[in-house]
């Protein structure tokens, strides 16, 4: 097995480029699960822990871009304001020795339904950056995950970054497992609403083949909410609203959960993340 | 592979080392250290965190390569020598409240201990869970743990 350690970007598409079967590591919280089972046995390895502007952030225009080295606790202690939603669901993933090293941009390369970034990513309509010594291109999240683990990336390509509004509007994440740390989605839900353009998005995670949005259920809350009263959330709404939620998964019974469980409790937690993004929107409770 | 990389302050140096294999492999069977323990080896126990570059992390998902020049913490050098005396605070608390039964996620846990009373010096119940979260004993001795975390906290 080789071990290719590029000292740059650059040096990291080149790598990519000329060993295409490379399999990238940064935080190694999936890639030496894998290793440490024997369930792969890539040719190689490509380090992307040394390469510095991966660990970079900052505005872009109107997106704040976010580097794919990026750790989770640095999400938490650098970034929660900016991007609330991904930071409360960064705040349940693994422990704290797991946050110290898992990055948004593992997430993305394992591509996991279950992956905890994903719902917040999708609520907020994020893009995901990906480049290759061909170039680099943005794409959107929603269109990024093709099915369980795989996403549009071609071999030859690296996850440089995702990028987000850099506004946030109002974003919340629920997620239920069977105790509150080290623990995989049994199913999980994002919500974002924005004061501004009166949009909703929303994301679904573990419980469908890929992280999945409820189209149908935002677009009824962003026709139905009182945007400009801010009046409390009438409950045959918020049932509404939950309703069509659970109704947009595509569950399946596995190890973790029913599938009937998992639409009860998307629905569930779509009406609690309303209730919370509704308040932090100054909404009457 | 060869692997060089600063382990408790002196300069340590692997050869032959197989670039899949991991940090908590690297320092148990090749630098002798076999403190941080091999457990579960995905990352859901705990009992192999050492700090890598003041961080905590599971030994057992950094990959050998990835420590190459890095400064690594584990157990061992925590102590500034072998007397009881010259144990870490965390360690003397550890062993005054018998929060160590079968001792196998000790290591580790002294390790996150050591790391949130760093952070903050005053930790309420909570804090010390959350904290813990990731290092799993399975003896079930967590109420003489959080007893030794207390301790450790006002010694």
């Amino acid at each position: 097995m080789e071990f290719l350690r590029p000292s740059d970007w650059a040096e990291a598409l080149a790598a990519k480029a000329a060993h295409p079967d490379a399999v990238p590591i940064a935080g190694g919280t999936d890639v030496m699960v894998d290793l440490n089972f024997d369930r792969s046995r890539p040719a190689a390895l490509l380090d992307l822990t040394r390469v510095p502007t991966l660990d970079d952030w900052g505005t872009d225009g109107d997106l704040l871009r976010i580097g794919a080295g990026v750790t989770y606790r640095r999400l938490i202690d650098e970034l929660a304001g900016r991007v609330p939603g991904l930071a409360l669901a960064s705040r349940t993933v693994g422990s704290p020795q797991i946050r110290n090293r898992a990055t948004v941009g593992g997430n993305l390369g394992s591509a996991s339904p279950a992956g905890d970034a994903h719902p917040a990513l999708l609520a907020a309509g994020a893009l995901v950056e990906l480049a290759s010594t061909r170039g680099t291109r943005r794409v959107p999240v929603t269109e990024y995950f093709v099915g369980p683990k795989r996403s549009v990336k071609t071999p030859d390509e690296l996850i440089a970054a995702f990028l987000v509004p850099a506004r946030p509007g109002a974003e919340q994440f629920a997620k239920v497992g069977t105790r509150n740390a080290m623990v995989i989605a049994v199913c999980s839900f994002a919500l974002s609403l924005d004061p501004e353009t009166h949009a909703v998005g929303t994301g679904i995670g573990s419980a469908g083949p890929t992280p999945l949005r409820a189209t149908e259920a935002a677009d009824f809350l962003a026709a139905e909410l009182p945007w400009e009263t801010r009046g409390p959330v009438p409950a045959a709404m918020a049932n509404r609203f939950g309703d069509l939620v659970g109704a947009a998964a595509r569950p399946i019974d596995d190890v973790r959960g029913s599938a009937d469980y998992r639409r009860h409790a998307l629905a569930v937690l779509a009406r609690r993340t309303l209730a919370w993004a509704w308040t932090d929107l100054g909404g009457a409770a | 592979m060869r692997v060089t990389c600063v382990v408790n302050g002196e300069t340590r140096q692997a050869d032959d080392v197989w670039p899949g294999e991991s940090l908590l492999y690297v320092l148990r069977e090749r630098l002798g250290l076999p403190g941080a323990k091999n457990a579960c080896e995905q990352g859901e126990c705990g009992s192999c965190t050492v700090y890598l570059d003041g961080l905590p992390v599971c030994s057992c998902l950094v990959a050998a390569g990835q420590a190459d020049g890095r400064t690594i913490t584990t157990v061992e050098g925590l102590a500034t020598g072998s007397g009881e005396e010259q144990l870490d605070r965390v360690q003397r608390a550890f062993l005054a409240t018998g929060a160590v039964q079968c001792g196998f996620c000790t290591p580790g846990l002294i390790v996150a201990v050591h790391d949130l009373l760093a952070r903050d010096p005053a930790p309420t119940d909570p804090d010390i869970r959350e904290a813990l979260a990731g290092n799993l004993c399975r003896c079930t001795g967590y109420e003489k743990i959080m007893e030794a975390v207390r301790l450790a906290a006002t010694s």
